[in-house]
C-alpha cells in the first residue's frame, strides 16, 4: 500500500509540473504582466525598466523556474482586473463552486446507487426500464438546457425558488458558506439539481452495468448455492464488488463536475470560480485565466489521486500486497 | 428403503426468443445415503445443468419444465423459495469448477465461511468461527486461525479449492454436488483434492454427485456412473460394470479414449470418437448419437431409443443396437 | 457494387436494424433533421444572414398558434426580429457541420496516435496513453473550454468570431481525440497477437503497411460505434461553448448561440427563442445516442473500459 501510494503521488506531481508548464507558456505568449501590475497608462520606457526589474527579459527556462518557485509559495500572478493576487481572487470564489459540487455529488451518489442497484437486480421491472429510458434522455440534455428549464418552471412560472445568485451566506473562518442559511439552501436547490443532471444518468448506467456483470460471476452463483439470503448476496457480495469499478470511474466523473460548474454557474450567475473564469476571459485577464487553469488542474489531480488511493483501500489485492 | 435423492424424468428447458430449447431431456437416476455417483459426458451434455437443477438454481431463462427431484421425501422442483434456500448450502452443498472464481475476492475467508453457517443456523459469529476452524482442519489447511482473516487472493488454487470444500462441509450436508472440482487445477494437485473429497465423503457418510468429463477420475471415486450425451443419460449402472464392459457405443468410445497405463510406451495412440456432439438447436432425428455411431442401424435414424434395463445387471442403456453388438468395432486411427 | 448492395441487404446488420423500431425511428428522424438543415438555403422561408429583410420591429413575436402570433413566422421571431424557424434551420446546419468536422479531426488524430501507441508499445505507448488519461480525467468539456478561452484571448474576440467555425472544429477535435486513441489502441493490442499479423511480419511487410493495411481495418467496428456517440458529444460541446460565449457569435447562429441569446428573454416570457433550438438540440443528440446504443449492441466491440 505504501509503495502504491508513493507511486500515485509522484505521478500526480509530474502531471502538475506539466500543467504548470502549459500555464506558464500561455502566460508568456499572450499575457502581459506589466499591464497586470500597472495598467496601460505607463510610458514605454518605464515599462521596459519594469520588464527588466521583473525579470521578463530573462531566458525562458529561468523565468519558468521562477514561476514554479512563486507558484509553490502560493503566488500565481496578479489579476489585472481585481488588482489582487490571483490566488486570493480564486480562493474567495472557491467555496461557492465547491459547495455546489459537494451538494451535487451527494445528490448523484444517493440517487444513483439505489436506482442502479434496482435496475440491475430487476432488469425487467417497468421501473428499471423507465429509469434506463429516462437516463438516455437525460444524457442527451445539455446541463445549461436543464438549468434553463428548471429556472423557467420553478422561478419564472411557479416562482417557488430563486433563479440566480447564492442568497444569504455565512462567513466561517473566511469560507463563505450558503449551506447554513435557509435562503442559501434555497438558492442551492436548482443549481445543484442542474449540475447533477449530467452525471446522474451516467452513474445509474454505470452502476447497473457493473452490478449486472458481477451478478453473472461464479462467486455470486456460489453464494446462491451456499443458500445465503438474497439481500446479503445483493448488498454484500455483489455490491461490494461493484464498488471497485464504480469508484475508479465514478471518482473521475465527479471531478469532471467541476468542468460543468462553468456552465451551471453561468446560467444561475453563481459567483463561483467558473463564473469568475468566464469574466476573466471576457476581460482578457490572462494571469487570472492561467491561475484558474493551474488551480483547477491541481483540483483534478488531487481528486484523481484520492480516488486511486481509496481504490487501493477498498481493493484487498492492492491493500495487502501492494499490487495493482 | 427410500433413496436419498431420486431424480425422475427431469426436463429442463431454456426459454429463448425463437422458442424453448430442451437442455435436459428425461433424466432419471437415484442416489442412496453415502453413495457416490459420477455424471460423465462432454461439455454441453447437460451435466452441470442437471447439478444446478437439483438445487433449483438454473440461471434464467432456464427452468424445470417436467419431472421431479425427490430429496428426503420432498420434491425440490416445487419447493417454495425460502425452504429451498434453506436446503441449498445446508443439506445439499455444491463445489464449483474454478476455485479462483468461486470465492468472493473482497470478502475474507472467515466471512465467507461464517455467513454460510449463519444463514442456516441460529448461531453467533464466534460459534460459527469455531465450526469453520474445525472444517478447515479437516481439509488440512495449516494454522486455520490466521487464515480466517485472509482474502482469497492470498491462497493458491489448490488451497482455495480446499477452502471451498470446507465451506461445503460446514453444515454437514447429506449430499455434495461437485461440478468438475479438479479440472481447473494443476495436474499434481488434482489427485490430492480428489482423494480428500473421497476421504471426507466416506468418513462423513455423505452422498456425492461428481460431475466430470473424465471417466478416469470417476472410475476411481464413484460407485455408480451415469453417462450423459446431448441432454440424455445414455448409459448408467455400477462403475465396475460400465468401465469393464461398456454397452453403449458412446461409452465405449469414451473408455477407448482413456490412456491405459498398461499399454503406455508401446506407441499406441489414444483413440477418439469421430465428430462432435450436436448442438441442442440442431439435434439429429432419432438417436442423437447416430451420426457418430459406428454400429448404427436403420432404426437409429428414425426412433429415439428408450432407456431399458440390461438383463442380469443393475444397469440401463439407451441404445437400439447395444445388446447384440456386432464384432468389436474397429475405429479408424486418428479420428478418421 | 451491385454485389455489395445485395450482400448488405441480406446482412445481419440490416436485419437487426429493421427489427428494432427505436433504431429505425431514430434513423429516420436523424436523416430528416440533417436534410432539413442542409437544404435550409432552399426551403427556409427567410434568410437570417440577409440583414435587409430583418426588421427589429418584428422582434419577439410568439409562435403562430399563440394569440399574438403572426402566421408569417411559424415558430415566432427572435430578439433581432429574425424568423426563428429559418434561423434554427441555418443554425442546425452550422452545428452539424462543426460536429462532423470535429469528429473527423479527432478521429484522424486519435486513430493515428492509437495505432502508433498500440503497435509500438513500450515507453512511447505509456507516455501517449498517460497524456490521453490525464486529458480525459480533466474532461473533454474542460479542455475544450480552456482551449477556446485561450484562443479567444490570443486572437481577440473579433477575429475569433470571424474564424469561429474552423476554430471550433480544431478546439473540439483537440479536446476529444483521447477517446479514439484509447479505443483504437485497445483493439490494436488485441489484433497484434493474432496470427495474421505475425504472418504479415514474417513475410517481411513493413510496420506501416501492417498497421494501415492489416490492423486498421480490423479496428473499424469500435471506431464506428464511438464515432456516432462522438458526433453527439461534439454537437453538445459546440452548443455548450457557444452558450458560454466561447463559440459561435449570435450573428452567425448555431443551436448553442441561439439558446444563449434567448436565455435572457425567458424571464420576460419569450420562452420560444430558447425552447425550439433547445428541443431540436436534444432530439438531435438523443437520436444519435439511441443509434449509438443500438450499434453497440449489434457490433458488440470490446470497448476499452475505464
Amino acid at each position: 500500500m505504501f509503495a502504491f501510494s508513493i507511486k500515485r503521488i509522484s505521478q500526480a506531481l509530474f502531471v502538475m509540473l506539466i500543467i504548470s508548464f502549459i500555464g506558464f507558456s500561455i502566460r508568456q505568449q499572450i499575457g502581459d504582466p506589466v499591464r497586470d501590475l500597472v495598467g496601460i497608462r505607463v510610458s514605454v520606457e518605464e515599462r521596459e525598466i519594469l520588464r527588466d526589474k521583473l525579470g521578463l527579459n530573462d531566458p525562458f527556462a529561468v523565468q519558468y523556474i521562477r514561476f514554479l518557485g512563486n507558484a509553490l509559495k502560493g503566488d500565481l500572478g496578479h489579476s489585472f482586473f481585481f488588482k489582487k493576487p490571483t490566488l486570493e481572487v480564486i480562493l474567495s470564489k472557491a467555496p461557492a463552486t465547491l459547495e455546489l459540487v459537494f451538494v451535487s455529488s451527494l445528490l448523484i451518489i444517493f440517487m444513483s446507487i439505489p436506482l442502479g442497484i434496482f435496475a440491475a437486480i430487476r432488469p425487467r421491472h417497468w421501473f428499471s426500464r423507465f429509469s434506463m429510458g429516462a437516463s438516455i434522455v437525460g444524457v442527451s440534455i445539455p446541463v445549461f438546457l436543464t438549468a434553463i428549464l428548471l429556472i423557467y418552471i420553478f422561478s419564472v412560472e411557479l416562482q417557488w425558488l430563486p433563479s440566480y445568485g447564492r442568497g444569504e451566506t455565512v462567513n466561517i473562518g473566511g469560507w463563505q458558506s450558503g449551506l447554513l442559511t435557509w435562503d442559501g439552501l434555497q438558492h442551492l436547490i436548482l443549481p445543484s439539481i442542474a449540475l447533477s443532471s449530467i452525471m446522474l444518468p451516467l452513474f445509474i448506467r454505470l452502476i447497473r452495468s457493473e452490478m449486472m456483470e458481477v451478478l453473472q460471476s461464479e462467486y455470486i452463483k456460489f453464494a446462491w448455492a451456499k443458500g445465503l439470503r438474497r439481500r446479503r448476496i445483493w448488498f454484500i457480495h455483489a455490491f461490494k464488488n461493484t464498488l471497485l469499478p464504480v469508484i475508479t470511474v465514478g471518482g473521475v466523473q465527479l471531478g469532471i463536475l467541476i468542468a460543468y460548474t462553468i456552465l451551471t454557474e453561468t446560467v444561475f450567475q453563481w459567483q463561483g470560480m467558473g463564473f469568475m473564469f468566464l469574466e476573466a476571459v471576457e476581460r482578457s485577464d490572462t494571469s487570472l485565466l492561467v491561475a484558474y487553469m493551474v488551480v483547477v488542474g491541481a483540483l483534478f489531480v488531487v481528486v484523481n489521486t484520492i480516488v486511486d488511493l481509496i481504490y487501493g483501500l477498498v481493493n484487498p489485492m492492492v491493500r495487502v500486497t501492494g499490487r495493482k | 428403503m427410500s433413496h436419498l435423492l431420486e431424480v425422475k424424468n427431469l426436463e429442463v428447458r431454456f426459454a429463448l426468443r425463437f422458442g424453448d430449447l430442451t437442455a435436459i431431456d428425461g433424466v432419471s437416476f437415484t442416489l442412496d445415503k453415502g453413495e457416490r455417483l459420477g455424471l460423465v459426458g462432454e461439455s454441453g451434455a447437460g451435466k452441470s445443468v442437471t447439478g444446478f437443477a437439483i438445487i433449483n438454481l438454473i440461471s434464467k431463462p432456464g427452468y424445470i419444465s417436467r419431472g421431479h427431484i425427490l430429496f428426503d421425501g420432498e420434491n425440490l422442483a416445487e419447493l417454495p423459495g425460502e425452504k429451498m434456500r434453506d436446503i441449498r448450502g445446508n443439506r445439499i452443498s455444491m463445489i464449483f469448477q474454478d476455485p479462483m472464481m468461486t470465492l468472493n475476492p473482497v470478502l475474507t475467508i472467515g466471512t465467507q465461511m461464517c455467513e454460510t453457517l449463519m444463514a442456516h443456523r441460529n448461531i453467533s459469529r464466534k460459534q460459527a468461527e469455531a465450526v469453520a476452524l474445525e472444517k478447515l482442519r479437516k481439509v488440512y489447511i495449516s494454522s486455520p486461525e490466521q487464515r480466517l482473516s485472509q482474502y482469497p487472493h492470498e491462497f493458491s488454487g489448490g488451497m482455495r479449492q480446499r477452502i471451498v470444500i470446507a465451506i461445503a462441509l460446514l453444515t454437514d450436508p447429506a449430499l455434495i454436488i461437485a461440478d468438475e472440482p479438479t479440472t481447473a487445477l494443476d495436474v499434481t494437485i488434482q489427485a490430492e483434492i480428489m482423494d480428500l473429497l473421497l476421504e471426507l465423503c466416506a468418513s462423513e457418510d455423505m452422498g456425492l454427485i461428481l460431475i466430470t468429463h473424465d471417466l478416469g477420475v470417476v472410475s476411481r471415486v464413484t460407485e455408480k456412473i451415469a453417462v450423459m450425451y446431448a441432454g440424455k443419460i445414455v448409459e448408467s449402472g455400477p462403475t465396475e460394470n460400465i468401465i469393464t464392459d461398456p454397452l453403449h457405443p458412446y461409452t465405449k468410445g469414451l473408455i477407448r479414449a482413456l490412456p491405459d497405463p498398461e499399454r503406455r510406451g508401446q506407441g499406441e495412440r489414444l483413440q477418439q470418437i469421430p465428430g462432435t456432439m450436436p448442438t441442442l438447436t440442431a439435434l439429429p432425428r432419432g438417436c442423437s448419437f447416430h451420426p457418430r455411431c459406428e454400429i448404427k442401424g436403420g432404426i437409429c435414424e428414425k426412433e429415439i431409443p428408450e432407456s431399458r434395463a440390461v438383463k442380469g445387471q443393475k444397469r440401463e442403456v439407451a441404445c437400439h443396437m447395444a445388446e447384440n453388438p456386432s464384432p468389436p468395432p474397429v475405429y479408424e486411427r486418428e479420428g478418421a | 457494387m451491385k454485389h455489395y448492395w445485395r450482400q448488405f441487404k441480406s446482412s445481419y446488420f440490416l436485419y437487426s436494424f429493421r427489427r428494432d423500431p427505436v433504431a429505425v425511428i431514430s434513423f429516420v428522424i436523424l436523416l430528416l433533421l440533417i436534410l432539413l438543415s442542409f437544404s435550409a438555403p432552399l426551403i427556409a422561408p427567410y434568410d437570417p444572414y440577409d440583414t435587409a429583410s430583418i426588421d427589429i420591429m418584428d422582434a419577439e413575436i410568439p409562435p403562430a398558434w399563440m394569440e399574438e402570433g403572426n402566421t408569417a413566422y411559424l415558430l415566432g421571431t427572435d430578439i433581432q426580429g429574425r424568423d426563428l424557424l429559418s434561423t434554427i434551420m441555418y443554425g442546425m446546419r452550422v452545428s452539424v457541420l462543426i460536429g462532423c468536422g470535429a469528429v473527423i479531426l479527432q478521429a484522424f488524430i486519435g486513430i493515428f496516435i492509437g495505432l502508433i501507441s498500440g503497435y509500438a508499445g513500450g515507453r512511447l505507448d505509456a507516455f501517449l496513453m498517460r497524456v490521453a488519461d490525464v486529458q480525459l480525467s480533466f474532461s473533454t468539456m474542460m479542455v475544450a473550454i480552456l482551449i477556446s478561452a485561450i484562443f479567444q484571448v490570443a486572437f481577440g474576440v473579433g477575429k475569433f468570431e470571424e474564424m469561429a467555425v474552423p476554430l471550433l472544429v480544431v478546439i473540439i477535435g483537440l479536446a476529444e481525440w483521447p477517446q479514439y486513441a484509447r479505443t483504437v489502441r485497445a483493439s490494436v493490442l488485441g489484433e497484434k497477437k493474432k496470427e495474421y499479423v505475425e504472418a504479415a511480419r514474417v513475410i517481411g511487410f513493413g510496420p506501416l503497411r501492417i498497421m494501415f493495411r492489416h490492423i486498421l481495418p480490423n479496428t473499424l467496428s469500435p471506431v464506428l460505434v464511438i464515432s456516432t456517440v462522438q458526433v453527439a458529444n461534439a454537437v453538445m460541446s459546440e452548443a455548450a461553448l457557444s452558450f458560454l460565449g466561447l463559440g459561435m457569435p449570435v450573428t452567425k447562429p448555431s443551436l448553442g448561440s441561439l439558446i444563449n441569446s434567448g436565455f435572457e428573454y425567458i424571464f420576460s416570457g419569450s420562452w420560444w427563442i430558447t425552447f425550439f433550438p433547445g428541443l431540436l438540440l436534444v432530439i438531435f443528440v438523443l437520436v444519435i445516442n439511441l443509434l449509438g446504443d443500438w450499434l453497440r449492441d449489434v457490433l458488440n466491440p470490446k470497448l476499452y473500459k475505464g
